[in-house]
Parts: C-alpha cells; sequence; structure tokens
C-alpha cells in the first residue's frame, strides 16, 4: 500500500512531465490506466527486491534443509510422483533453458535461488487481477502490494529457499483465479486454463501423488469424491425435470433418487472402508482435524517444527494489521455477495483455520488474508475518500460507476451525513496510512531479521550490536568431506541429512525423505541410550561418525538437546525400551544437576556435552554455562568410552564424533 | 573389501619386511627365556619350529637389549615368552609393548607355570585369561592324573579333553592324553575370543598341593583351562598355557598312561598337541584370504557403479587358504554373503566350485539406497574374512517401467472408446438431420 500511494504521485509527475510539452491532458481514463500500471510494475520490482536480503547479505545460495535436496536431485534418483513433484525443478530447468535460449549463461543454481522471488513476483500479478475479478481494481492493486511483502509468503519464498511452495502458491493462486473466471463468465477457455492452473499446482506440490489408485482410495480424497458424485445427481435431476412436466412426478422422483444416491454413496463408502479398499485417514490429515492427534499418536509427525498448531505470535508476526483487516474484509464480502466474493470466504476461512492447526499452513492462508484485507483497506478508503471528496453533503459524486450495493452504500453515507464528517474522514483515512506504513516496515523488519537468514548459516548480534556470522554447519560439512574416508557413514539426526548429503558428500544414515520410520527410531533409540547400548546399535548401522548440533556456547536453541525429546518419543514409539518419563524430572526437561539421571548419561547428552565443563561461554557465569537453556549442566565430567571427538566446529555448534573400532583382543 | 585393504594398509610397514599377505606364516620370532638352560631341555619344540622355517632369536628375558621394534618397526613376527616368573622385561619391553605387538598383528605364545610373576599375569588378563590368584596353587587332579612310578601329589595331569577343532589341532587325531604339570586359569566371560584348547577334567581343581584345602579352591572342574587360544580381530594369535614344562622334552619324550585307563602310550600326545597349536598359532594353518571379488549384472561381465531394484546380479569372490608353504583353495558350504543396507535384505549362501572360488547369483531387493555386498565369515579357528563393498542402488527411471500392464487395458480401452464414440457421435449429430 506504501508503494500505491509513494507510487501515484511519482506517476503524477511523470505524468506531467510528459503531458506538459504538448499541452495535452490525458483523459481520465487514461491517467488511471498509467498509474494502476506503474503501481502494478513498481510493485512487481518489490516483491522482488524485498527477498533479496539474503542474497545482498550472505552470497547466492540455497538454504533450507529440503531444498538441498530438491536442488540435488541426485543420480540415485526418487521415484516421481511418489517422494518428489516434479513441478518446480521443471520451472527451474525451463527458465534456466530459456535464459540459455537468449544467450544468458547462468548457472542453474542463480535461477534455483531466485525462482522463488521471481514466483513471489508474479504472485502479485495474479493476486491484482483475481481482486480485481471478485471486487474492483482498486483492491487488485491494494492485495498486490499487501502480497508482495506479507512475512507470512515471503517466509516460504525469499532468494535461496528452493522449495515446493515458492512455486506452488502461485499455482494456487493462479488457479483460484482462473476458476472465478471461469465461473464468473462461464467460458470454456477460462475452465480449461483453470484446469491447467490446477495440473501445474499438484505438479509441484504434494497435492497429487500420480502412481497408483490413491485418488481413488485414500481417504482423504472421499469428500472430493463425494461432491462430484452429487453433481452427477443434481444434474440428472435437473435434466429428468426438464423432461418432467409435472411437478408432483418429479418430487416423487426427486425423493427416491436423493434418497437411493445417499443410501448408495453409504454403503459404497462404507463397504470400502471396511474391506480396506479405502485406505484410512493419514495421520498428517487427522491432526490438520484435531491439533493433540499427533502429539498423542505419531511423535514424527509431531516432531516437526512446522507441523505443530500455531501460537498467536506467530499469526502477529506473520500478517500484522492483516489480521485486524480481514475480519472487516470478511464483511465487505458478505454485504456484496456473489460466487467470487462466496468462494472467497469459503478459501479464507478455511484456511484461516487450518493455518490455526499447523504453523506451515499459514502459507495457504496468507493470499486468502491479503485478498479479503485488500477489499477492507481498498472499500474503506473508498468510502472515505468519495468522503473527503465530496463538494457539498448533499452533492452526490456521479463518477460512481459501481454496483447497486456500491451505490446504496455511497448513497446511505451522504444520507446520513453527520457534522466534522470530511474531518473525520481525513482523520481515518490517515489512520488507516498509518496503519498500512505500519505494515510495510513491519514487513521490512521482519524479511530482513527473520526470514532472509539461511538456516546453514546462522547471525546473530554481537554485545556491541555488530551482526555475527556462525558458518559451523558449512565448516563441519566440509570437514567431513575432507577429512573422512569416502565412504564413511555418519550418523545424525535426520534434519541435517541432507545438507550432510549435498554438502558433505557422506552416506548419512537417515535424512529429510526417510520413510522407514524404524530407521529414524533406531536412530533416535541410539541417541538417547547410555554409550555401551549406543555402541552396538551404532556397530549394527555401520556408523563411522556422529554429528550432533549443539547451541550451548552460542545460545543457539534449535539444536539437538531441545530436538532431544523428539528422538526419545520418535525412538520410544518403535521400541518400548525408550521411555519418556526416564528423561524428565516431574515432567519437566532438565540438562542442570536436577535432570534425571538417564537423561545425563544418555550419548546426546555425552556427545553434546563433551568437554563443555571446561569452558567458560559467559562473563559472571560458572564453566559449563549453557547458554541456549540458560543453566549450568549437571554432568561435567564426560567419559567417552567407545567414541573420540573427532572435530568440533569454531562456535561449537556442530560437534563430530568418530566411532571407534571394537577392541582388538575382547 | 575396503576394510581389508585398510588393514593392509597400516599393515604395509611390517608386510614389507616380513609377513606379506602372500606369505602368512611368520617368520622372525622372539623367544625370551629365564635361562638359556631352557633352549637345551625344551630344544625338540624349538628344533620343530627351527625345521619349519622359523628363524628363532633367543634373548633372556631380563637382558637389556631386547627390542621388539626399531625405527616404528617390528623386527619379530612372533614372541614366544618362556619366562613365568619374570618380573620386569630388559631393555623398553613391558608388557603394554607386548600388547601393542600383538595389537599390531602379530603373535605371542605365553607358557606361565606356579608362581607366574605379576607380569605375566597382566600380559595373560588383557588377553582375557586369568590365573589363579593363589601364586602356589597348581591344577591338582586325583582321578585324572598321569600314573609314575612314585605315588605323587597328582599334579602332573593327563588331559585329553580337547577343543574340537581340526584347524587348531590338525586333522590328525591326537590319540594320547597330553601331560600337563602348572597353573591352571579360567576365561574371561567378557572376552568373546578366547577358546578353551585344552580344560582340566571335572574332577580337577587348582589349590596348592602342599597345604590342606581347608578352603573350596575358586577354579574346580572343566572351568579350569590349561591351555586356551586367543585370535584377537586383527587375527593376532595368542597361545597361553599353565605350564611351561609341558614343552619340555622330559614331557615330550615321556610315556603316558591316565589313571584309570587301561592303556599306556609309549609316548604322550604333547608333541603333536603342541607342534599342531603352534602351527596354528604362527599362521600355518587357518589363515584365509579372500581376493577378487567381483559382481555383475547376469550377462554381463563389467562391474557396474550401480544397480537398479529388482536387477539379476552374480557375486563372487576367491576364498584361498594358507597351507605354511602355498595357498590351496578353501573349500567350505558355509560362506554366505549379505546384501546389506543396516539389515541384510539378502543373505545367501554360496556356492563353490572346489577351487576357491565361491559364487552365487539374486535379485536385488525391491528397495533402493546404499547397500553392501558384505561377506562377513568367522569360524572356529579360522581367520575372520570381513568383506563389504558399497554399491547404490536406484529405483526405476521413468522410461523403465513396463509400457503396457495388464491392470491398465480398462483405461486403454476407455481412452480408445470414448475417441471412438466422440468421432461417431460428432459424426451422427453434424451429419444426420
Amino acid at each position: 500500500m506504501v508503494v500505491t500511494s509513494k507510487a501515484s504521485p511519482m506517476a503524477q509527475d511523470l505524468l506531467n512531465s510528459f503531458s506538459l510539452p504538448k499541452t495535452l491532458k490525458l483523459k481520465t481514463k487514461q491517467q488511471e490506466l498509467l498509474i494502476r500500471v506503474a503501481t502494478l510494475s513498481l510493485i512487481y520490482l518489490l516483491a522482488f527486491v524485498t527477498r533479496l536480503f539474503s542474497v545482498l547479505r550472505y552470497e547466492s545460495m540455497i538454504h533450507e534443509f529440503d531444498p538441498y535436496f530438491n536442488y540435488c536431485t541426485t543420480p540415485l534418483g526418487r521415484i516421481v510422483g511418489g517422494t518428489l513433484y516434479p513441478g518446480l525443478m521443471l520451472t527451474a530447468v525451463a527458465i534456466h533453458s530459456l535464459l540459455r535460449l537468449l544467450r544468458l549463461a547462468v548457472h542453474i543454481r542463480k535461477v534455483c535461488v531466485l525462482t522463488a522471488p521471481f514466483f513471489a513476483s508474479n504472485t502479485t500479478l495474479v493476486a491484482y487481477f483475481f481482486a480485481k475479478e471478485v471486487w474492483d481494481s482498486g483492491a487488485g492493486l491494494v492485495a498486490a502490494a499487501l502480497i508482495a511483502i506479507c512475512p507470512g509468503y515471503i517466509s516460504r519464498s525469499v532468494a535461496g529457499s528452493y522449495d515446493n511452495e515458492g512455486v506452488a502458491i502461485f499455482a494456487l493462486l493462479l488457479t483460484f483465479y482462473l476458476f472465478v473466471k471461469a465461473v464468473n463468465t462461464g467460458s470454456l477457455a477460462w475452465s480449461l486454463g483453470s484446469a491447467f492452473g490446477y495440473f501445474y499446482m499438484v505438479s509441484a506440490w504434494g497435492g497429487y501423488v500420480f502412481v497408483g489408485f490413491q485418488h481413488v482410495q485414500s481417504g482423504e480424497h472421499m469428500a472430493a469424491m463425494g461432491v462430484f458424485f452429487l453433481l452427477q445427481v443434481f444434474f440428472f435431476l435437473d435434466w429428468v425435470r426438464h423432461l418432467l412436466s409435472d411437478t408432483k412426478l418429479f418430487q416423487a422422483f426427486l425423493r427416491i433418487t436423493v434418497t437411493s444416491a445417499v443410501a448408495v454413496g453409504a454403503v459404497a463408502l462404507g463397504v470400502g472402508m471396511a474391506s480396506g479398499y479405502i485406505s484410512p485417514w493419514t495421520g498428517r490429515f487427522y491432526s490438520l482435524l484435531d491439533p493433540t492427534y499427533a502429539k498423542d499418536h505419531i511423535p514424527i509427525i509431531a516432531s516437526v517444527s512446522e507441523h505443530q498448531p500455531t501460537a498467536w505470535s506467530s499469526f502477529m508476526f506473520d500478517f500484522h494489521i492483516l489480521l485486524f483487516l480481514f475480519p472487516a474484509g470478511l464483511y465487505f464480502c458478505f454485504k456484496r455477495l456473489s460466487d467470487a466474493t462466496i468462494f472467497l470466504v469459503m478459501y479464507g476461512l478455511t484456511s484461516m483455520y487450518f493455518a490455526g492447526v499447523m504453523v506451515r499452513l499459514i502459507l495457504v492462508a496468507t493470499p486468502a488474508v491479503c485478498l479479503i484485507s485488500a477489499i477492507a483497506v481498498s472499500a474503506t478508503v473508498k468510502n472515505l475518500t468519495r468522503l473527503v471528496r465530496a463538494k457539498s453533503p448533499s452533492v452526490q459524486s456521479g463518477s460512481s460507476k459501481g454496483t447497486s450495493t456500491a451505490k446504496g452504500s455511497s448513497k446511505g453515507v451522504v444520507d446520513n451525513s453527520q457534522p466534522f464528517q470530511k474531518n473525520g474522514a481525513i482523520v481515518l483515512l490517515l489512520g488507516a496510512f498509518y496503519l498500512l506504513s505500519r505494515y510495510a516496515i513491519h514487513c521490512t523488519w521482519v524479511t530482513s531479521e527473520a526470514y532472509s537468514s539461511p538456516s546453514i548459516v546462522l547471525a546473530a548480534r554481537g554485545a556491541h550490536g555488530n551482526r555475527v556470522i556462525f558458518d559451523d554447519y558449512r565448516e563441519a560439512y566440509f570437514w567431513l568431506r575432507q577429512n573422512t574416508p569416502p565412504d564413511a557413514k555418519v550418523m545424525s539426526w535426520w534434519d541435517y541429512g541432507y545438507q550432510i548429503t549435498a554438502m558433505g558428500n557422506r552416506t548419512v544414515i537417515v535424512d529429510n525423505n526417510t520413510w522407514n520410520n524404524t530407521h529414524i527410531a533406531t536412530v533416535g533409540r541410539a541417541m538417547s541410550s547410555y554409550e555401551d547400548e549406543a555402541y552396538e546399535i551404532m556397530r549394527s548401522l555401520d556408523v563411522d561418525y556422529v554429528l550432533v548440533v549443539f547451541g550451548g556456547v552460542t545460545g543457539y536453541s534449535s539444536d539437538d538437546i531441545n530436538k532431544f525429546l523428539w528422538m526419545v518419543r520418535i525412538g520410544g514409539g518403535v521400541f518400548p525400551v525408550i521411555k519418556e518419563p526416564d528423561y524428565l524430572v516431574n515432567g519437566e526437561y532438565r540438562v542442570d544437576k536436577g535432570a534425571a539421571p538417564k537423561m545425563l548419561n544418555c550419548l546426546m547428552y555425552k556427545l553434546s556435552y563433551y568437554r563443555f565443563g571446561e569452558l567458560t561461554t559467559e562473563y559472571g557465569k560458572p564453566p559449563g554455562y549453557d547458554r541456549a537453556r540458560g543453566v549450568e549442566i549437571g554432568n561435567k565430567d564426560i567419559k567417552l568410552e567407545y567414541l573420540e571427538e573427532a572435530f568440533t566446529t569454531q562456535n561449537w555448534i556442530v560437534r563430530i564424533y568418530k566411532v571407534k573400532p571394537p577392541k582388538n583382543r575382547w | 573389501m575396503s576394510k581389508l585393504i585398510l588393514l593392509f594398509l597400516a599393515l604395509i610397514p611390517l608386510l614389507c619386511s616380513s609377513f606379506s599377505p602372500e606369505t602368512p606364516s611368520d617368520r622372525r620370532v622372539l623367544v625370551l627365556l629365564d635361562d638359556f638352560a631352557l633352549k637345551s631341555s625344551h630344544s625338540l619344540f624349538f628344533n620343530s619350529l627351527k625345521s619349519r622355517g622359523f628363524d628363532l632369536h633367543f634373548h633372556l628375558a631380563d637382558d637389556p637389549k631386547i627390542a621388539l621394534q626399531r625405527y616404528g618397526q617390528y623386527l619379530f613376527d612372533a614372541l614366544i615368552l618362556f619366562s613365568p616368573t619374570i618380573e620386569r622385561f630388559g631393555g623398553s619391553v613391558d608388557a603394554a609393548a607386548i600388547l601393542d605387538f600383538v595389537d599390531s598383528g602379530h603373535d605371542l605364545v605365553v607358557a606361565a607355570d606356579s608362581n607366574a610373576s605379576d607380569l605375566i599375569r597382566e600380559i595373560a588378563t588383557e588377553c582375557g585369561v586369568d590365573f589363579d590368584e593363589d601364586p602356589a596353587a597348581l591344577v591338582v587332579d586325583h582321578s585324572g592324573y598321569a600314573v609314575s612310578a612314585t605315588e605323587g601329589d597328582h599334579t602332573l595331569i593327563a588331559s585329553d579333553d580337547f577343543i574340537k577343532s581340526d584347524v587348531i589341532l590338525g586333522s590328525k587325531k591326537i590319540e594320547a592324553p597330553v601331560l600337563f604339570q602348572g597353573i591352571g586359569h579360567s576365561l574371561n566371560p567378557t572376552n568373546s575370543l578366547v577358546l578353551k584348547v585344552l580344560s582340566a577334567s571335572p574332577s580337577a581343581f587348582s589349590a596348592n598341593p602342599k597345604s590342606k584345602v581347608t578352603t573350596p579352591p575358586s577354579l574346580t572342574g572343566s572351568s579350569i583351562s590349561l591351555v586356551s587360544v586367543i585370535q584377537a580381530r586383527n587375527n593376532a594369535r595368542i597361545l597361553i598355557s599353565g605350564s611351561l614344562s609341558m614343552f619340555s622334552n622330559r614331557f615330550f619324550r615321556s610315556g603316558v598312561q591316565k589313571a584309570g585307563s587301561p592303556i599306556k602310550h609309549e609316548k604322550s600326545g604333547n608333541e603333536q598337541f603342541l607342534n599342531e597349536l603352534s602351527k596354528w598359532v604362527f599362521h600355518e594353518r587357518g589363515h584365509l584370504k579372500a581376493v577378487n571379488v567381483q559382481h555383475h549384472k547376469v550377462g554381463e561381465a563389467n562391474e557396474p557403479a550401480i544397480y537398479r531394484i529388482n536387477d539379476n546380479l552374480e557375486y563372487s569372490v576367491e576364498v584361498y587358504e594358507w597351507s605354511g608353504s602355498a595357498w590351496e583353495p578353501y573349500v567350505a558350504d558355509d560362506v554366505q554373503v549379505q546384501f546389506y543396507m543396516m539389515s541384510p535384505y539378502v543373505l545367501k549362501t554360496l556356492s563353490t566350485d572346489g577351487k576357491g572360488r565361491y559364487f552365487t547369483s539374486f535379485k536385488v531387493p525391491d528397495v533402493y539406497g546404499v547397500f553392501q555386498f558384505k561377506v562377513e565369515y568367522e569360524k572356529l579357528g579360522y581367520t575372520s574374512l570381513s568383506l563389504a563393498k558399497q554399491i547404490p542402488v536406484r529405483p526405476f527411471r521413468h522410461n523403465e517401467y513396463e509400457r503396457f500392464i495388464p491392470a491398465a487395458y480398462p483405461y486403454y480401452g476407455a481412452a480408445f472408446s470414448m475417441m471412438a464414440g466422440f468421432f461417431v457421435f460428432t459424426a451422427v449429430h453434424l451429419y444426420s438431420k
């Protein structure tokens, strides 16, 4: 919105400078078009530029865990459709080939890095057209501006985050736009476009599994199948009514058909469920409906931080004022109900509900929230400016070409004119601009501080406010690459699997795409066992090195000790010898002197805190003070019998241990 | 395989000088004695070694000039400790040096006796063998003793409870009992590598024969081991005996009659037993090598860098046994190969052609990932073979799936009937008025 307000005077200036020599005044319509195009192209640029913080601050690289996998779709290959969705890779390759065709020699990595920002820019265009279709072009501009800098979307689309979501949100919005367009126009071309958009979306995202009969059999798809079935029934009835002239006869027919259709559907569903032909719902789906389901039943799903229920603060963080504009937008949508607005309201409400269940689904809710908020902003500002511009209370602005409801509302405002109406409107307008500018500032700040740091390079503020960079991950991965035998096997928690494979070039026991829960549980069990028991497990897994991530020196909180309870839960889910209460004291997770004895002696604790007891991390604190958890550790005298320290990075964030060979004579 | 190569790489320094993978028997043997008189009193044993080509270097155990290694290289391939009472070795040799000697792949023979020194006990303990703590204790057996002219204290035992292993004791059965006089030991139960080669009879016990037995003896019955061997993980072999005199000419030559047995043997089993055992300890027998690991797809000759799921492959390896002078084909029916990724997906027994080549063929499982061909061959008395060869397995490429599958014929049918139907419909709709 800030851009809009900034851009308009600029465009005006441009306009003036161009038009002055000829002393030719553009018509209002042309003026409007020019402003709109200029604004939109600036938004387009802004959406791209604001996502470049990470590239400017660090370097052109690919950030997260998953994106690494997407980047290095290894020669080993994955089963297309089953574990990998080709849309993203195809897109990047297509862009790359296009650039090559234009004789621009660009490395594929650069293309991958910039794919997400590029598609974010395109998303703003789609948002404009979508809002224009649903409401008007003003709302379109606002929507484009809002979505361009909305943190909820930026979090997944900064330069370097080469992930499915970056492309998929664009595809999602495009599909919805084309769908609404098709509904509004009834045109076959648009619906065809919508179908292609949908195909693109599902090929880019895990919306669809290509192989097998899953789309017929899986429980998640039953609702969609049911709707499809009902549509057939509906049109069949329509056709029958067309044939039957007698209403009474039709009523009877209707009753019989509906009853039998419902019965047939229910029986089919029941038989399918009972015979196991229709698979039951998966855990991820249950956890969507019941946020506590995963925690109780499938720790591995709940362990992923982006599957957690969303905290209120992260709504605020990702949406800022949109959160308050959203209900207002809903109000405007309800006031002007049409197919398009109903669709938008439904999209907004369902996605908001799911965003509350799982953090990662905030991303899906973002476009809806932006669009609905844009309607609120646009409608409010429009009404207010109309008040401001009104010459006198009694004169109605004739230029309004809105629909009957808009006319009605403006009429209503004029009729019920209040004292200080104009001044009030100006104050409200200023307030709205203040809010929007706060939104812009917040978004820029969030992008710069929170979402642009690649997770393999950590940044922190030093004591003097200077930026400190911890490049420990890459240090460790390059150490692995340079100093270990090429066939060495590294055991670590699965989060680091792709990176060790891609950057360290070593085999891992479990990685981010490990589908075999037992493998992950085995690693979890090894990490939560005593050293001698863990040694047996590691021997059986042929492990040569163990890698742990430790934040006690730097205060990096997403380290393995903080993830450890999940390892215990996942390990315990398969191997009941591992029991979560053994690691807790009165239900409390601690690492200090009061910690559970098993906790103090398990492999993960030992590997994380080995030699840590000698280290003074913070002035005025005893040695062995863990800065990530803010306590003095409970076991400072750690002796390793079956492992030896091989490498610890500069800031102790990554620690690598070598598994000793068995004793020669025993 | 790579592990084996690594092992060999680590061993290169000594392999170059003597103990080469091509001729694994020991050549240079250091013999440490309490007294040079042993050289003549035990000459039969030493001569047997010499006649088999060993180069024996005799030294007093406290000779200050003895050294096991020089400039980081070991001077000997094996060590015989016939010095049960030594408290401190001469030169730079100590218990740790001897254990390092073993840990770098060399062989060791330790003969203790009653009054064995703490040093000898320490070495034995480190190898998983605990001698009776009473220094004056001897193994006494009132029913399994060797009949002699004078009614002694029954510490001279005639034992015939051998380990049942042709590879350790040779294929020729040892007919006569073995004479033993010395201290007994027990095996540390946590040590999985140590083996009892000669055990005492159930009626034996370990006590000081000169004093009255007041407390129950700590070692009794067949849990007492008289002679034990250990094959370390690096295939170094260790022989520990509780008696030095069993190696002596006197015991070698003497006749033996076990109490209660009518048969009187002209000659005790000591010579055969110890010679055969020394052949095993010095790698003249039971030393295997695996070479020439090959695997390829059925019908191809070259080794691929990667397999695809459900490929049929052939795996072969050649295993030879060292006979003391030459490599001979090893024939067994229990060599197995695993196709392994965290757990064996395929476990197959290899068939052999009797000329050393072992082979099999199997289908790669329907699972992709980084697999290993593993041969883990551990058989009593033989050196352990541990071959691992890493090989990735990939899934089907998109164009490797079957083009037409029967299950999809309804779909093909649907597609084409739809097209045909549409064509007919169009034709009818357009032209039938």
